[in-house]
């Protein structure tokens, strides 16, 4: 099966040829490197931007003014920061022009922690981003979903932010993307840019179809009546984990894959919590002001009285930064130790 | 297409006003409307018929060469426009109708560029490819390149015109504008203008940045520029068309600045009030218009009465029209196909 970084190469060279995708620019994102995460490889409409932030995104906002269908990328999310304001701008332009004006742009961006990064490579955007009223946000757990969201992004009339958990960029997806060929070897030689000299390489690419999860729709991973769990991003697969653990000890486990941020798919897990009514809600930016904490208020608001403990809410230190050496980064994020406990907990709260 | 050839005609007998008496008299007009609409602003903004006012007195020398030079429409077949919030003039200048800027300011249901959402002077107007005026500064500079880019790659001449102020040129956006329309082989056809009036809110530009000549910094780039006096509607049109023609044809950035007056100070913030101290370039346009025997006072009073009596009249109706519903801030979140 294909792994995320190529799940994303392959939507964007599908939307290319399909779905009219213009521009899929960043540093360092054309040729020859083709991404620092290797996800724009190869791809025709690829090319290498300033080494600007605030350029990357006020391009793809100019060149979505002028009927063009950019995917821009930051390289890593930390980076994204400066740009705020622009994001806030993109958010705002249909509003603001009382619909005089819309934006179809995507900006993609690897996100959170996972793979030793350090201070300026471990950090979220997620709970940031939900305040960008005028944006969808998406965040995928796996290289169909990867695929999925990234044509509906692609697809949509309005900016779309779609953030990549970056430790999951290499895992290898249990469900195979339609159109990709059954021998992941053959896969990788196919799609996946050679070492050394890319100056005649050319991809050759599956004939691959259409898959679309629509923006706003949740998946319901694994079934339980005790707890609901919903995560997204890296934390969900650690959640899938979590719960498989707990149910040979007895304990049955709800997870939510909730994929979209914004719009995100309240039916589903308001269904689910009136079902098990215990609900935990594990990200891993920030845990004040955190969108965990959105979600935790609604379910109060709306749920009280069928609930039979408090939502609870799982998600990282409220700190600067997350430290490069091994302690402090599982200090820092929630680690799979940490998930399991939160769950026992929050299933054992009686009324 | 919106775009007058000059004729190079003499039209006065010291020569210095060489363009055609009968463009001479509808810049004239433009600047008129312009500058009455503006005032009519103020004087809605001081009655308590809207919260705010910024705009664009003391630079309709410029904007309105500006308006009448656009190449109008729709897509990257027309030029683009990221627009400064003094831009009135240019609007103005393009056909624009002064009943729309009334109603912005009023904040009514009706207003055409923002719904009653938006402050005075910000226009947006999809149907000639002007973007959305934002109050952040500098930001249509990093937009601009995008458009551009497009345009480039569509073919045409039409291309992509971004203005802002003095100040404003210290934000980084200002130099992504130099950097991405400049990419060796990529270069792109801006026509980058800054219109200089030495004022940021209160602060003097010569207290901030080294740079007197702001156009210099295109140099380093390898950009065309040029300086010139915005308060002069003939010399602006003349520069501007030929940095436009230059745009058009070789696909190619070019940084103009246009040192132009601040006649209300910098917004309703500041009082709003006339500022004896600059050149009103209206009032000296109109005496050498007179010099020249282009137009006589009698009949300069005359267009100035029709403009008032006009725009005092559409402000009369405005103020009688609703602001939007509060529901309707639900409206155009996202945009939804039709
Ligand atoms: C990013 C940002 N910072 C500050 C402000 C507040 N502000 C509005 S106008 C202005 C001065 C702008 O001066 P300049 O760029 O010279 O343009 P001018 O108003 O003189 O035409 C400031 C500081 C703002 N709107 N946006």
């Amino acid at each position: 099966m294909a792994n995320m970084a190529q799940a994303i190469r392959m939507a964007l060279h599908y939307a290319e040829e399909n779905l009219g995708v213009t521009d899929v620019f960043g540093e360092d994102t054309g040729a020859p490197l083709g991404g620092v995460f290797t996800c724009t490889q190869g791809l025709k409409t690829a090319w290498n931007s300033p080494l600007d932030e605030r350029g990357i995104i006020g391009c793809a906002m100019g060149l979505a003014f002028a009927g063009q269908r950019p995917v821009a990328e930051i390289q890593f999310v930390d980076y994204i920061f400066n740009t705020v304001d622009l994001l806030k701008l993109a958010g705002n332009t249909c509003w603001s022009s009382n619909g005089d004006w819309h934006l179809p742009m995507v900006v993609r961006s690897p996100a959170g922690s996972g793979i030793r990064g350090s201070i300026y490579h471990s950090h979220s955007f997620d709970s940031w981003a939900t305040r960008l009223a005028g944006w969808k946000i998406v965040m995928p757990s796996n290289p169909l979903d990867a695929y999925g969201l990234l044509l509906a992004a692609c697809k949509e009339e309005n900016p779309v932010l779609y953030l990549e958990p970056k430790a999951l960029l290499r895992i290898k997806g249990e469900e195979r993307i339609p159109g990709e060929p059954a021998d992941d070897k053959q896969l990788s030689k196919m799609i996946d840019a050679p070492l050394g000299d890319r100056s005649q390489w050319k991809p050759q690419w599956p004939a691959l179809e259409a898959y679309v999860v629509p923006i706003g729709k949740g998946k319901t991973v694994r079934e339980g009546d005790a707890l609901t769990v919903v995560s997204w991003g890296r934390l969900l697969p650690i959640c899938v984990k979590a719960a498989d653990q707990l149910k040979e000890v007895g304990l049955s486990v709800e997870v939510i894959d909730l994929r979209s941020l914004w719009p995100y798919d309240w039916e589903l897990v308001k269904g689910s919590i009136q079902k098990t009514r215990r609900v935990l809600f594990v990200n891993e930016d920030t845990e004040v002001t955190n969108f965990g904490e959105h979600l935790a208020r609604r379910t109060t608001d709306e749920l009280f009285y069928e609930l039979w403990a408090p939502p609870r809410v799982l998600a990282g230190k409220h700190l600067p930064g997350i430290g490069l050496a091994d302690p402090l980064e599982m200090a820092s994020v929630p680690q799979l130790k940490d998930v399991l406990e939160a769950m026992r907990h929050a299933a054992s709260l009686q009324p | 297409m919106s775009r007058p050839q000059p004729k190079l005609v003499k039209t006065d007998k010291a020569g210095e006003l060489p363009l055609d008496r009968a463009l001479l008299v509808q810049m004239h007009e433009l600047m008129v409307k312009s500058r009455v609409l503006e005032e009519r602003l103020i004087q809605m903004y001081k009655q308590g018929h809207g919260y705010f006012w910024i705009g664009g007195p003391g630079e309709e020398a410029f904007n309105v060469p500006l308006g009448m030079l656009v190449k109008k429409g729709r897509g990257p077949a027309y030029d683009f426009l990221h627009f400064h919030y003094r831009q009135s003039a240019t609007l103005m200048a393009m056909g624009e109708d002064t009943v729309g800027a009334l109603r912005q300011m009023k904040n009514t249901a009706s207003d055409p560029y923002s719904g009653g959402r938006n402050f005075a002077g910000h226009f947006s107007k999809s149907a000639w490819n002007i973007v959305p005026v934002s109050s952040p500064i500098e930001v249509q500079y990093a937009m601009a390149p995008g458009t551009a880019l497009a345009q480039k790659r569509h073919g045409g001449d039409a291309i992509t015109i971004v203005t802002g102020g003095d100040a404003g040129t210290a934000e980084g956006d200002f130099a992504s504008c130099l950097v991405w329309s400049t990419r060796p082989g990529n270069e792109l056809p801006v026509l980058m203008v800054v219109t200089h009036n030495t004022w940021g809110i209160s602060t003097a530009s010569d207290t901030q940045q080294a740079n007197r000549d702001i156009s210099e910094r295109g140099r380093a780039f390898g950009m065309k520029t040029k300086r010139i006096n915005g308060n002069d509607p003939v010399e602006s049109y003349l520069e501007l068309q030929e940095a436009m023609a230059y745009v058009r044809k070789e696909r190619k950035p070019f940084l103009l600045q246009a040192d132009v007056s601040r006649l209300y100070g910098h917004s309703s913030a500041s009082g709003a009030n006339f500022v004896n101290a600059e050149v009103d370039c209206l009032a000296a346009f109109e005496q050498r218009l007179e010099g020249a025997g282009v137009l006589s006072r009698a009949e300069m009073d005359e267009v100035r009465k029709r403009w008032t009596e006009h725009v005092a009249a559409e402000a009369r109706q405005v103020v009688q029209e609703p602001p939007p519903d509060g529901e309707s801030v639900w409206n155009h979140v996202f945009w939804e196909k039709a």
